[in-house]
């Protein structure tokens, strides 16, 4: 039983099942992040915690108390809206404490709260203002206000930086990770963007459908996503998918593909069980870094295969060096390092680093090995 | 070339602001004639109307027939003046106001924030309120009003003004808080409000520009009424219907300067509503309209 509780919990709109059987159960002081493509119902699912949504089946509790149809106001959360919902006829000082004064907090108490949380973040010199008259990160950074002068057992974030511009973006969530660092709340956190998924959480539950495709720590979720859609969301630019074959050589498993020449090669696998699937089709999933140049390989792998093949396209990206060929029929990104010399229409040496590799089942799209 | 083309582009703009102008100062002067006319004539003794020019400033200006229309005036049979009438009006059309423009925030607020099934039903009802002639209601209304005891009463006139405002007043709140963020009312909710102090805290502070649309909408309506305030209005007679018994009194001479006195008297108060928030007022539509 977790500090937050989610248990098979499922969400209906009319006769339409948005959310199905959602198991989720979150420790205190985690991060947890739900991400997922648009309409995949992470909203839904936080609004649901947050009980501005009814829960149609399951149960939701908080601190070993079930939630389902307790008042928002009574559950000791508190939430960061995407357009911050700062109420725009009051001030700075009064949206943040509008809460507590909701709550009945004597106003010498709720000044002091103010003035810890204004420190905490920095806003002090704007408690007299309006909103209206705030940039967006400030406004954002008015809205962790408010939720943070509650000193709620959960926070709840639906997509709050996706309306800041990019470089604010990375600054915002460099911050929302070190105040969680320093308060220790438990978060759940909504984003479409793999990237702050990945940085902020100590937890992912990678959504599609209305179903938890997945849920585990970052790591887990980059190296052994569960299925095809968690491989292919996570990670940008994403996972390589290409059709393979394995077949038995000198009594171990090779992943067999053809290359951009229509000739075919062998790639061994690191994973003893891909012997059980000898002779039948697979789909090896290859991250972009684990696709290189040769010195740019990972020394520490114990198998990286080398491989010749024609570079198509070269995308120079700064740091790295995107480079884009045809493996299996597919069109293939290895991420490379930015000084190495790969020329467009050339054959070039890939290093492939299969203790890396992933594969799924074709039929399926599960996740066979590791 | 390219010089004479320029040249002649020009002219006729400028030939173009010409007509403008002199259509506009045209619609303006149709406007304002009548109303220079009434209060020319408002001024002047009654001799200088009947025996002179209507166009023409007073030779002898005098207040006289403004205090008559106050206070001396025959009206029906008593000679009281507008002043009690005036009076009746303004206790009609006060409640009349506020109470219809409250219930219509009321009601744009829970048929926006709180939606539930059937809403949008019995908002075209309520619309539909607003395209009902007045004429047809007449009768069913004196009927409950002398049902429930309040026939030929100020309470009346307010209530069947109330009743017949509401729907414009949901409309108008309903489309101006249509375009009020969903997530501060749930942001609000979190924070510990409930449904009444959520209106009034967070709402209601940001209704000005709609509410002085339906405060002037309202106002002007009730106040120049005259259907409902003759047929429900008893022995309080509301001021359009004392004017009209001003100025129909069949005794003695037509009294034309106290006539003008009285109609200016009579839309006073619209006039100054219109002075004093007439620019809120299409502010407050656009507003509407451009979010909604
Ligand atoms: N009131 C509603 N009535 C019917 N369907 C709804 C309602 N609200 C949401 N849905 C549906 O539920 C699904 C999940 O919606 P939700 O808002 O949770 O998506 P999301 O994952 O937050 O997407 P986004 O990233 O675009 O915000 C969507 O398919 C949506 O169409
Ligand atoms: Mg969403």
């Amino acid at each position: 039983m977790g500090f937050l509780d989610i248990s098979n919990v499922t969400k209906s709109y009319g006769n339409i099942e948005v959310l199905h059987h959602v198991d989720i159960a979150v420790d205190e002081g985690e991060f947890l992040v739900l991400v997922g493509p648009s309409g995949c119902g992470k909203s839904t699912l936080l609004n649901m915690i947050a009980g501005l949504e009814d829960i149609t089946s399951g149960g939701i509790s908080i601190k070993g108390r079930v939630m389902n149809g307790v008042h928002p106001s009574k559950r000791n959360i508190a939430m960061v809206f995407q357009s911050y919902a700062l109420y725009p006829n009051m001030t700075v000082g009064q949206n943040m404490t509008f809460g507590l004064e909701m709550h009945g907090v004597a106003k010498p108490e709720r000044d002091k709260a103010l003035a810890d949380v204004a420190k905490l973040l920095q806003i002090e010199q704007l408690l007299d203002r309006k909103p209206g008259q705030l940039s967006g990160g400030q406004r954002q950074r008015v809205a962790m206000g408010r939720a943070l002068v509650r000193e709620p057992d959960v926070f709840l974030f639906d997509e709050p930086l996706s309306n800041l511009d990019a470089k604010l973006r990375v600054d915002m969530r460099t911050e929302i990770k070190k105040l969680h660092e320093k308060l220790k709340t438990t978060i759940v956190y909504v984003t479409h963007d793999q990237i702050e998924a990945m940085t902020l959480s100590t937890r992912i539950a990678v959504m599609n459908d209305g179903y938890v495709q997945q849920l585990g720590t970052p790591k887990e979720i980059y190296d052994t996503p569960s299925n095809l859609f968690v491989a292919t969301f996570m990670g940008s630019p994403a996972m390589n998918i290409l059709p393979a074959k394995v077949s038995m050589i000198e009594g171990v498993p090779h992943a067999e593909i053809t290359n951009g020449a229509g000739q075919t090669a062998s790639l061994r696998f690191s994973q003893a069980n891909m012997a059980d699937w000898a002779g039948k089709e697979v789909l090896l999933g290859i991250r972009p870094e684990a696709l290189t140049d040769p010195e740019g390989a990972d020394r520490k792998s114990r198998n990286i295969v080398t491989l010749q093949n024609a570079v198509d396209v070269i995308e120079p990206a700064g740091a790295d060096t995107f480079v884009t060929t045809t493996l299996g029929d597919v069109a293939v990104i290895a991420r490379m390092r930015a000084d190495s010399d790969v020329a467009s229409g050339q054959m070039f040496d890939f290093a492939v680093n299969m203790e890396k590799a992933v594969v799924f089942n074709p039929k399926t799209e599960k996740r066979i090995a590791p | 070339m390219a010089a004479a083309t320029q040249d002649t582009a020009v002219s006729s703009g400028k030939i173009t602001r010409v007509f403008i102008y002199l259509v506009l100062l045209l619609s303006a002067l149709f406007y304002l004639l009548p109303f220079f006319v009434m209060v020319v004539n408002s001024l002047k003794p009654l001799d200088e109307i009947t025996g002179g020019n209507m166009m023409a400033l007073p030779q002898t200006w005098t207040i006289e027939p403004w205090l008559k229309a106050w206070s001396t005036a025959q009206i029906g049979v008593e000679a009281t003046g507008l002043k009690p009438y005036f009076l009746n009006s303004i206790l009609m059309v006060v409640p009349a106001v506020v109470i219809s423009t409250g219930l219509g925030a009321l009601n744009g607020y829970v048929l926006t924030k709180w939606r539930f099934r059937g809403d949008t039903i019995l908002f075209g009802l309520l619309l539909f309120s607003c395209f009902i002639p007045f004429q047809i209601v007449l009768i069913p209304m004196a009927t409950i009003l002398g049902k429930i005891g309040l026939a030929g009463s100020i309470p009346g006139l307010v209530l069947v003004h109330v009743v017949y405002g509401v729907g414009f007043t949901t409309l108008y709140y309903r489309n101006y808080y249509a375009s009020f963020p969903n997530e501060l009312v749930r942001a609000a909710m979190i924070d510990g409000a409930g449904f009444f102090r959520i209106f009034w805290r967070i709402m209601l502070p940001v209704s000005g520009p709609i509410t002085v649309v339906s405060v002037i909408w309202q106002f002007t309506n009730v106040w120049n009424d005259f259907l409902f305030g003759a047929s429900f209005g008893g022995q309080t007679q509301p001021m359009t219907v004392a004017l009209n018994n001003l100025v129909q009194s069949s005794t003695g001479v037509k009294e034309y300067n106290v006539h003008f006195a009285g109609a200016i008297l009579a839309a006073l108060p619209t006039l100054l509503v219109y002075i004093v928030a007439g620019r809120y007022f299409v502010r407050g539509l656009m507003a509407g309209s451009v979010k909604g």
